[in-house]
């Protein structure tokens, strides 16, 4: 009953996500972005494993812990590049960029 | 949970959402996000996912956004700076990406899952009704998601690892 909602949240979820990391430069905001994707797919897993069985739910957990490891490894290196850069813009990181 | 409450909290996150990616202030984008967070807690309940909704409020909503706000403060970016929005061009492409995105997944959506693969109707809820809502979850992760869960705690080590390396200043 309430699946075709929840997958309608989730999509316009995961899209706003999408809109704030190719709209912003600030990169503790698009990780703020990445986090509301990933809740985005796992609030679709959730609706779906009430007619798909209750393994949509045990990847939730997966979903979590791996969302846990990037936030601390992500975390560690905009500090690490704020430390050479004194900004956290996108705009200032592109060492490796061409030319 | 009647279908107007789940709706008026999926509303309140996509509101919530939307200001995020609008804040100048990463604080304010931080906050708004925890409340997002806190609706889609609710939406689990309402999805019969109570267990889970509990996890969404300890883990995301307590640890990953303090830890967020943590390090925005660690770097003194409280105060709102000039805007980090692109300009009109930057704008324009990424409403037409995202508006083309946005049907994909509404279309995507709307297909009917073959019966096939549907388990009969009140099956989970007979297994949550069984072994609780804890156990319903942790059965399976300790049974037939036991590799997947072993190789999430080396995930965890070494991201643990990996952030104490990265910050740190001197090996």
């Amino acid at each position: 009953m309430l699946l075709s909602p929840a997958l309608a949240i989730s999509a316009v979820l995961f899209t706003l996500g999408v809109l704030g990391v190719l709209l912003r430069r600030n990169a503790i905001v698009i990780f703020m972005c990445v986090e509301l994707m990933l809740n985005a797919v796992n609030l679709t897993f959730v609706a779906l494993a009430q007619n798909l069985g209750l393994g949509g739910q045990v990847f939730v957990f997966f979903v979590m812990a791996v969302a846990a490891a990037e936030a601390a490894v992500g975390l560690a290196i905009i500090l690490a590049v704020y430390r050479h850069k004194q900004s956290v813009s996108l705009q200032n990181m592109n060492l490796l960029r061409d030319g | 949970m009647s279908v107007t409450v789940f709706l008026i909290f999926g509303f309140t996150a996509i509101a919530s959402a939307l200001l995020c990616i609008t804040r100048r202030s990463p604080i304010a984008s931080a906050l708004w996000l925890v409340i997002t967070l806190f609706c889609i807690a609710a939406l689990f309940v309402g999805l019969d996912a109570q267990f889970l909704a509990i996890l969404q409020v300890l883990v995301y909503a307590g640890a990953i956004m303090v830890l967020f706000l943590f390090v925005i403060m660690l770097l003194n970016l409280g105060r709102p700076g000039p805007s980090d929005i692109k300009g009109p061009l930057g704008i324009l492409v990424a409403v037409v990406l995202a508006i083309a995105l946005l049907t994909q997944l509404l279309v995507v959506s709307k297909t009917t899952l073959p019966s096939t693969i549907q388990l009969p109707p009140g099956t989970v809820a007979a297994v949550q009704q069984q072994s609780g809502m804890v156990g319903a979850v942790a059965a399976p992760l300790f049974d037939a998601y036991l590799v997947p869960f072993e190789i999430a705690s080396v995930l965890l080590l070494a991201a643990i690892v990996g952030a104490v390396v990265l910050a740190k200043r001197k090996l």
